[in-house]
């Protein structure tokens, strides 16, 4: 490299060979607001029927309700984005025409539609106040599939070629899981008179904490097994960057309002809001990094030439 | 079934449920006679009624079509290459590569172990194709492709991509691509003989002086267990926009799910810890 006035790079350009620039990659065909929206609702209502079922089991009935109403509306919002990013709507059934293992798309349906049906049913009968047994038999389903739901999208995400996707597969279950507590707890504190509301604050608390230091690790790409600084490069760049960043400081600020929420309504509400904003930009900061990731040939073919060099 | 998501498998037929399979069939395509003519992609839309898919042009070589997608079945390649001539050096200056490209019809084809519907499945032949009336169009498939290959049809909705002409190859027939190449650079056959010629085109290539030339997909020990589709290349994969060391996504899908499970149950007991105490 020419040296000029004393000048020099510091990090070395990337080297790489392509066909005229062009992706190897194919752009992933989901399009935002859907994905990133279903993520989001698949994680509250998740988390919001566990949160729920716990209301239940210990006696605190506004809680129980609103949670129960969030993860059946949740499930329900989740479900119509997804049918509406599907190239023919009209096939949304095919979905369930065969189980498929290695499809994490397939249990991912069919772990929707039971926990939309649980949901469903506990939500219908906490609000009419009619057979509160199968409602309270289904919240109990619901806490089971609810946790599931919330985390298995960091699988579908990650089982892609795309690079900052994949490379992710530890941390973005455990991220999406962080963020469902969160946003489920934002819900909670913020619909839910103080006294009620103390388990709610409590799982925005831990929730933000936990996506906060999976934020944190998958920006960095640590323990990510090749080429970690390159592979992490979108979630810390562009949008996706600006997004996450964006995300954290709402996060953090949800979280220390979170601590002051027992004693306010208003301060509640508006950590709630802060909440809220940093789990949706989590989302779309995730998904716009691997649109970053497959776009760039750099992302597919540095790690894989660095890979067979090495003959890992 | 123990390398049935990773690894060399051998009856990828049987494994996917056939009893009694015909011979698995491939593509062997020797870019070292390709002549970028192009009869291939348009044998190919011709024979499967593939829609246009634009008339732009690059404005970056004599390759107007860009690549493979849900209406590009084959794609040639074409690359022009300086180097600075020597003393001696005969034919130096410029090099013309061409090359003409497919779906791997991957031993592990990360495409099939997505699909939520089960619309992409394993042929007789052991190739992989969409079955169209069953596609509902999720994309997932797009995603997990490791080629780049299928991709979603504007206005249409479904995902795409070549079948190795299922329709003609159960006939007895050659795929179109392969009936209408001009020099044979597209082989069509059972997949262990199309190995053996292609080993030996290597050598004889190799032998001439043609250091550079190498197979690109016939290992079984990659990725992807080794591509029905493969190829003879001339310079380094990504050159020609092949992914250099490609691996199927679901190789790692065992251990996606355990993190996922970790997160599942981190996520149940901080609910129920936050439940814990007074109220």
């Amino acid at each position: 490299m020419p040296k000029r006035g004393g000048e020099r790079a510091m990090v070395p350009r990337v080297e790489f060979g392509s066909y005229y620039g062009r992706p190897v990659l194919k752009r992933p065909r989901w399009q935002a607001p859907h994905l990133p929206g279903y993520l989001y609702f698949g994680g509250l209502s998740g988390a919001a029927a566990a949160m729920a079922a716990m209301a239940d089991a210990t006696g605190r009935g506004r809680l129980s309700l609103t949670g129960r109403v969030t993860a059946a509306t949740a499930a329900a919002a989740g479900s119509a984005l997804l049918v509406a990013e599907l190239g023919r709507p009209e096939r949304f059934l095919n979905m369930l025409r065969v189980f498929k293992p290695t499809s994490p798309m397939s249990v991912g349906s069919w772990v929707l539609a039971t926990h939309g049906a649980l949901t469903g049913l506990s939500a219908a009968s906490g609000v009419t106040g009619a057979a509160p047994w199968l409602g309270r038999a289904a919240g109990a389903g619901a806490a089971l599939t609810g946790p599931v739901l919330a985390t298995y999208t960091g699988v579908l995400m990650a089982d892609t070629a795309v690079p900052a996707w994949h490379e992710g597969y530890r941390h973005l279950p455990l991220l999406f899981a962080g963020s469902a507590l969160a946003s489920a707890g934002a819900v909670g504190m913020a619909a839910v008179p103080r006294g009620q509301a103390g388990p709610a604050r409590r799982m925005a608390l831990l929730g933000a904490g936990l996506e906060l230091a999976a934020a944190g690790t998958l920006e960095k790409g640590a323990g990510m097994r090749e080429q970690a600084e390159l592979i992490s490069e979108p979630y810390r760049t562009g949008r996706a960057g600006a997004l996450l960043r964006l995300g954290r400081g709402l996060t953090a600020a949800g979280a220390a309002g979170a601590f002051a929420a027992g004693r306010s309504r208003t301060v509640a509400v508006v950590s709630g809001l802060a909440l809220t904003g940093g789990a949706l930009c989590t989302r779309f900061g995730v998904f716009y990094a691997g649109l970053a990731s497959a776009e760039d040939p750099k992302y597919t073919v540095v790690p894989q030439r660095a890979r067979r060099a090495t003959g890992a | 079934m123990s390398n049935s998501l990773y690894g060399p498998l051998h009856d990828v037929a049987e494994d996917a449920g056939y009893a009694d399979p015909p011979a698995r069939a491939g593509f062997f395509t020797d870019t070292s006679v390709c002549i970028g003519c192009k009869a291939c992609e348009v044998a190919c839309k011709e024979w499967n009624a593939v829609p246009d898919d634009g008339f732009a042009l690059t404005g970056m070589s004599y390759d107007n079509t860009g690549g493979l997608g849900a209406s590009t079945w084959r794609h040639v390649a074409f690359i022009e290459q300086s180097r600075p001539r020597e003393v001696g050096d005969g034919d130096g200056g410029t090099r013309w590569l061409m090359a003409s490209d497919v779906c791997k019809h991957c031993t592990h084809a990360a495409c099939l172990d997505v699909c939520p519907t089960g619309a992409l499945f394993r042929t007789e032949f052991a190739t992989v194709v969409v079955q169209q009336d069953v596609c509902n169009g999720c994309a997932y498939c797009v995603s997990a492709c490791p080629y780049g290959v299928i991709d979603r049809r504007e206005g249409d909705g479904r995902a795409w991509k070549c079948t190795m002409c299922y329709d003609r190859i159960a006939d007895g027939m050659e795929p179109a691509c392969a009936k209408a190449c001009p020099t044979d650079s597209i082989q069509y056959g059972p997949l262990d003989e199309l190995r053996e010629r292609a080993r030996a085109r290597l050598d004889e290539l190799h032998e001439q002086g043609v250091a550079e030339a190498r197979l690109y997909g016939e290992d079984e020990n990659d990725g992807v267990g080794g591509d029905g589709a493969f190829f003879l290349l001339l310079d380094e994969p990504e050159t020609y926009g092949l992914p250099p060391d490609p691996v199927v996504t679901t190789r790692d899908l065992p251990a996606m799910w355990k993190w996922a499970g970790g997160a599942a149950a981190a996520l149940a007991g901080a609910v129920a810890v936050s439940f814990l105490g007074r109220r």
